[in-house]
């Protein structure tokens, strides 16, 4: 179809508007991370840093326990992900394989386990790990992460299971394999790509996570990330305003490159439930 | 997230398996389902009952006496509590003040991309910003925008000549629009996603078709495309309802809730009154009321797609 070219010239400005509006704050995060202290106080602040500094990250390091929030979220993230696929990983199996009322009930569930308030679920968690002895631990927080993370994580298992022909399975059969046999040689590999795009998105999604973090954790020790970030407002000077951008900045990165790698996998899962090689 | 859930059964679904004849699901079923199906009912479904039966109690944090069942008081004082009804409405507002705006928008972005432009890789690239970063992060990169002093908002309002800019965040009347455009900044690119893969399944031939008889381009949008992104369309609407009613991370990091309230989003509403103050019982009260009303919401969007015809 042909579009005229005043068509197509309104369309390229309003793509244009688009971007700008999409990466601006972005953009001005990363000036502000690495503006000096007193081109922050000026009433005329500019969009690039006119004497660019590295000292803001080092303040940030000296005003909050970075690193070691980022070795909890670490833990957390790595944690979560790991054993969210490990167990979902059989159960979206089943699920792809055998269109049974538990299939049915368990996408049903995915939809409203979303929609949610937190809030209900969260106290009496609170109270459970509490009496658990698991409050103010990573460990406590790794077992919320994973069920938090399940829902999202069966549906794009499902969907990673359901693009291996079954067909290859019942010629394994026919083969001679056993049932084992045939899972660990034919169907592993087969999903492994699937299985790690699945990890790195429970991954992500509790690298992020606030809400449960802010409730669970109350010592700056055990923090993870996200909640030693929301240490640094409050007293909102704005010389506190480099640092904070700082540490923000930092934070994000892992989010970014990681998501940068999965992005196809997850739209291409989303939009057809199967992986497109 | 959830918008798998949406746009999954809009595609061609593959192929059935053939019969489950030798494949490695028998017996064993559900030793392959129980290691999820234990930490799901454990951690998920139960404290849900639970929660739902804290309602009915005098629960609090740090008191020495034993929990004692109270009956329905909990919800005879939520219905009179203001306080609650105005971060009701603050929610509603703020949910549709959200969804619509971020709908609109990307829905214009959508169609853009799906034409044949030079640079839709970029707009691929940056989607990913909003998409990928916590939303703890988000909130700031906004506060950083909304500075009055060393915000970009104020300086590019003082650069243009229209005065000298504003508090925006701390305004009584700017901060619930202010923390608006961060929300519908935020879930852009999923809704953008969403709907662009409703587009692709429009068949082209019925485009080609329409503009053959002469049809314009706004013609075209509303007799072929509307009509097949409309599953999809109200799907992902339904569920962004429901999403940005149950904010909390974005509008705690922005405002905490003010100034005087009026971004208190029932999330941090019912937080608060939980961890500050350790009022459980009345806190899971609040809970079960806002579960009800999105189940309502809920039970709208599923009969809404079981109309949408074979896409239910």
């Amino acid at each position: 179809m042909k579009t005229p070219k005043r068509a197509r010239a309104g369309q390229y400005v309003a793509l244009l508007a688009y971007l700008v509006f999409l990466a601006f704050p972005f953009l001005w995060l990363i000036s502000t991370a690495f503006k000096p202290p007193r081109e922050l106080a000026s009433l005329h602040p500019t969009w690039i840093p006119r004497n660019p500094t590295l000292a803001n990250f080092r303040q940030a390091f000296d005003e909050q326990p970075l690193l070691h929030a980022a070795l909890n979220s670490l833990l957390a993230a790595l944690g979560a992900a790991l054993i969210a696929v490990l167990i979902a990983t059989p159960m979206a199996y089943v699920m792809a394989r055998r269109r049974t009322l538990l299939a049915r009930a368990a996408t049903g569930w995915v939809v409203v386990s979303q929609a949610f308030p937190f809030v209900l679920v969260i106290i009496p968690l609170f109270l459970v790990l509490k009496h658990l002895r698991l409050i103010n631990s990573v460990p406590g927080l790794i077992m919320v992460y994973v069920v938090w993370a399940l829902p999202f994580a069966l549906w794009m298992l499902v969907g990673y299971v359901r693009a291996v022909p079954v067909e290859l399975e019942e010629a394994a059969a026919v083969d001679g394999a056993g049932r084992a046999r045939t899972l660990v040689s034919v169907t592993a590999p087969l999903l492994a790509p699937g299985i790690v795009a699945t990890a790195l998105f429970a991954f992500i999604t509790a690298w992020n996570e606030f809400f449960f973090a802010l409730v669970l954790l109350k010592t700056p020790q055990k923090q993870t990330l996200p909640v030693v970030l929301t240490h640094f407002i409050g007293a909102e000077g704005v010389a506190d305003l480099g640092p904070l951008a700082a540490a923000a900045f930092l934070a994000t990165l892992p989010s970014l490159v990681v998501f940068a790698v999965i992005q196809r996998r997850i739209t291409g899962g989303m939009l057809t439930g199967a992986v497109k090689s | 997230m959830t918008l798998a859930t949406v746009t999954k059964r809009s595609v061609k679904s593959p192929p059935r398996p053939a019969g489950r004849g030798r494949t490695p699901t028998g017996q064993g079923a559900w030793f392959l389902v129980l290691p999820a199906l234990l930490p799901i009912l454990v951690l998920s479904v139960g404290p849900l009952l639970y929660g739902i039966a804290l309602a009915f109690t005098d629960s609090q944090s740090g008191r020495t006496a034993p929990t004692q069942w109270i009956g329905t008081l909990n919800f005879q004082d939520l219905v009179q509590d203001t306080l609650f009804w105005d971060s009701f409405r603050i929610g509603l507002l703020w949910a549709v003040g959200v969804t619509v705006p971020q709908f609109l928008l990307a829905l214009g972005l959508a169609l853009l991309l799906n034409q044949d432009l030079k640079l839709r890789w970029a707009a691929r690239a940056l989607a990913i910003i909003p998409w990928a970063m916590p939303e703890v992060v988000v909130g700031i990169m906004w506060r950083l925008v909304y500075n009055p002093d060393a915000g970009i908002l104020n300086e590019t309002i003082r650069d243009l000549g229209l005065g000298d800019g504003r508090d925006w965040l701390s305004g009584l009347s700017t901060a619930l629009p202010a923390v608006i455009v961060v929300g519908v900044w935020a879930g852009m690119p999923q809704t953008t996603v969403a709907l662009l893969a409703g587009l692709q399944n429009t068949p082209r031939e019925l485009h080609e078709a329409a503009s053959m008889d002469g049809a314009g381009a706004w013609r075209r949008f509303l007799s072929v495309t509307w009509p097949a992104l409309r599953p999809v369309a109200l799907a992902i609407t339904a569920l962004n309802l429901i999403w940005n009613f149950n904010s909390f991370a974005l509008v705690y990091v922005l405002t905490n809730g003010g100034p005087g309230g009026r971004t208190r989003l029932p999330m941090l509403f019912a937080y608060e009154e939980a961890f500050r103050y350790g009022q459980f019982g009345y806190a899971a009260a609040m809970g079960c009321v806002l579960v009800a009303v999105i189940s309502v919401l809920l039970a709208v969007f599923l009969v809404g797609r079981l109309k949408g015809g074979e896409d239910a």
